[in-house]
């Protein structure tokens, strides 16, 4: 990096990119969303908005929700109400920082990066946490309690699973553990990578509340859950916070388990990332629209007894052949 | 209201009272349910009720009985045949009046089509109860509704109208069947049930449903008598009991179809129940348009005056079994041409009866759970 990224204004105008590339993504991801499952059930999408595909609906909801009335209910704790969505959504914007888009290319290069990034990805929850408490709504207030009895069970195995590229890498570097991946994908060693990769999807689910694991957010019990309270900008600020956490768990297991901007050539690094997290995307969207919804119990069994101990036996299995390489 | 089989223990924390509807996304319209919470296990459930009357049965009083068949469309808005055959069946019932034969089949024709229609409504909307609106939930009711748009685009083909279709009158039926209709009934039977292996396969198939419904809402053969329910809750619960057998009317004494029933009595059950209905309702819409009789379908002379016919005096009860269970219609009459008192026996509320029996111990999930698989229509239980 050069000297001027290091000063104030450096620092601020990488902010400003992550900050603009991040939210315009997350913006076409809802498009990209609504596209893809329109085609699983038969529909077409947002159309009318802006000419080929309603490329333009992700804007008119944006001005929409910017115009909406923003209320805060008088009994709420208006601290903590008006604090909740920052919360989510600047941890979630955070995360980008870390993610190696090249070669030592990534805006924030610390050892300790893979750290930072799975601790900023946990942090949305403060946010969840502190809408459900503050908004005094019953509905709300199930939902932080039913959020606190998930991230309990399921932050375990995902930091278990996330520390299998660690330890084969021998780094907690991003980019170190990118550059490990030169010849084979963490996901193509046998056995461990997969199933690293899947506790962590399961695990992802369940944090980025999508279906079947969207325990917390389960809107046919809670009706909006956390955000029941929230209209205008603050509920625009919760959905975005939502995909941009999903976006950087896309990122996330893009860079720890497929390589990252690693690929053929032909196409620069970053693309190659992007349509990484892309194709991740789409494969959770599509267990997002395929099942039903876990009961809270059910659930969390399964975090305790299956996904704990198989993370734990994976973690077993990764160390004895890394000491034996 | 409380008791039923679940031992409710009584815990020093205090409880939390939550008022779930009458808006809410799951309650199927506008019931209101009052769930006494500890923690998430449901202790004590009183469903409220009367969001949606509508005073049908005081306005029955003031019509004449040749112009009340459509206004009991609008009670039970899944299934609105049911309640208009109903109906007729009792005003036929008083005032001996005949029906011809083709008519009686035609009859039970549109009823079945619409008993798969509301099943499919049901089928869907217990999805997105289960998977929830931003979730397989969605995609499932989609995949119901296309399938359930086809059946709605036929009967408005048969009927002129999608939805109300007002096809009993007193004394027969609308309108005849022709040959290219029976066509078109054939191949939409032949559609729909390609389509029931791919619900199966989101509904009742995944593990996930499975966990979710079973042992859930358990309705013990003693508890469902008990209380009274009716239709796929009763027969779920291991009671063979279905109007078109049990009390045949219009063309079922005639016609050859399987009662469904399970014995669990759970949520999977009913889920089961109604799965297997759709089949048998498809397969009798086949034998059906087989074994059409010939003939007229409206024996009376045409009405000049609609407000002229009179029954006799007397007291009269008629029922079917609509896609909800009992549906049955008592008319007092006084002998003139409006009725004196007219008491509609809805299966939804009577299935709504078992809410404060079954929610108790279950988690908050458990209660949507529940609720789909009672398959509740607001409008027959306000009426």
């Amino acid at each position: 990096m050069s000297a001027f990224f290091t000063g104030w204004l450096g620092a601020a105008v990488l902010s400003g990119i992550v900050i603009g590339v991040a939210m315009t993504c997350v913006a076409y991801m809802t498009w990209l969303e609504r596209k893809f499952v329109a085609r699983m059930q038969n529909r077409i999408g947002p159309y009318e908005v802006g000419y080929p595909h309603g490329w333009l609906q992700p804007m008119a909801d944006v001005a929409k929700l910017l115009v909406k009335e923003d209320t805060t209910p008088r009994a709420a704790d208006k601290l903590l109400f008006n604090l909740g969505p920052i919360l989510v959504v600047v941890p979630a914007l955070v995360g980008f920082a870390f993610l190696p888009v090249g070669r030592d290319l990534a805006i924030v290069d610390h050892p300790y990066s893979f750290l930072f990034f799975t601790a900023f990805a946990s942090l949305t929850l403060l946010g969840v946490f502190a809408a459900g408490w503050s908004s005094n709504n019953k509905y709300a207030l199930l939902s932080a309690l039913r959020m606190v009895a998930m991230a309990a069970s399921y932050e375990i195995p995902l930091i278990l699973s996330l520390l299998i590229p660690a330890l084969l890498t021998g780094s907690f570097q991003l980019t170190a553990v990118v550059e490990a991946q030169r010849g084979l994908w963490f996901i193509g060693y046998p056995v461990i990578g997969q199933l690293a990769f899947g506790i962590f999807l399961l695990c992802a689910l369940a944090e980025g509340n999508k279906s079947p694991l969207d325990i917390l957010d389960a809107e046919s019990e809670l009706v909006a859950a956390y955000n029941v309270e929230y209209s205008g900008i603050k509920f625009a600020l919760f959905y975005a916070g939502e995909y941009a956490h999903t976006l950087a768990i896309c990122g996330l297991a893009a860079t720890v388990f497929f390589g990252g901007y690693l690929g053929p050539a032909f196409l620069p690094g970053f693309v190659w990332l992007i349509l990484k997290c892309v194709v991740l995307f789409l494969i959770i969207l599509w267990i997002r629209w395929s099942l039903m919804r876990m009961r809270i119990d059910q659930a969390i069994r399964i975090m305790w007894m299956f996904l704990l101990p198989a993370s734990l036996v994976n973690l077993l299995l990764t160390a004895y052949w890394v000491v034996g390489r | 209201m409380s008791g039923g089989p679940i031992e409710v223990v009584e815990r020093d924390f205090g409880e939390l009272a939550l008022n779930m509807g009458p808006q809410h996304p799951s309650t199927h319209g506008v019931l209101r349910l009052i769930l006494h919470l500890s923690g998430e296990t449901v202790i004590k459930a009183i469903p409220v009720i009367g969001y949606l009357h509508r005073g049908v049965e005081k306005l029955s009083e003031h019509l004449a009985y040749d112009q009340l068949a459509p206004v009991y469309e609008r009670d039970d808005y899944l299934a609105p045949t049911a309640n208009s055959n109903a109906y007729v069946l009792a005003v036929e019932k008083l005032g001996g009046i005949a029906v011809p034969r083709r008519a009686q089949w035609l009859r039970a024709f549109v009823s079945e089509w619409q008993r798969v229609s509301s099943h499919l409504v049901w089928l869907g909307t217990l999805g997105l109860d289960l998977g929830g609106a931003l979730g397989g939930g969605t995609t499932l009711y989609m995949y119901c509704f296309r399938e359930r748009e086809k059946i709605l685009d036929f009967l408005e083909e048969l009927t002129g109208t999608r939805y109300h279709t007002n096809y009993n009158l007193v004394g027969g039926a609308r309108y005849d069947l022709d040959a290219a209709m029976v066509a078109k009934s054939n191949a939409l039977a032949a559609s729909v049930g390609a389509a029931l292996p791919e619900f199966w396969s989101m509904s009742g198939g995944n593990p996930i449903f499975q966990e979710r419904t079973r042992n859930v809402g358990v309705i013990s053969k003693d508890l469902a008598m008990g209380v009274g329910v009716t239709g796929p809750t009763l027969r779920a619960s291991g009671i063979n009991y279905d109007v078109r057998k049990a009390a045949p009317y219009d063309a079922y004494g005639e016609l050859p179809f399987e009662v469904i029933t399970r014995t669990a009595g759970d949520a999977e059950a009913r889920f089961q129940v109604r799965m297997d209905e759709i089949a048998v309702s498809l397969k009798l819409v086949r034998t059906i348009v087989e074994g059409l009789p010939t003939g007229p379908i409206f024996a009376r002379k045409p009405l000049k005056n609609p407000k002229a016919t009179k029954l006799p005096k007397g007291e009269v009860y008629a029922a079917v079994e609509s896609p909800r269970g009992e549906l049955g219609f008592h008319i007092v009459s006084d002998g003139s041409a409006k009725p004196y008192r007219l008491k509609i026996n809805a299966p939804s509320f009577k299935n709504l009866q078992i809410v404060p029996h079954i929610l108790p111990g279950g988690l908050v999930a458990d209660v949507v759970a529940i609720l789909g698989s009672l398959d509740p229509v607001l409008g027959d239980v306000d009426r």
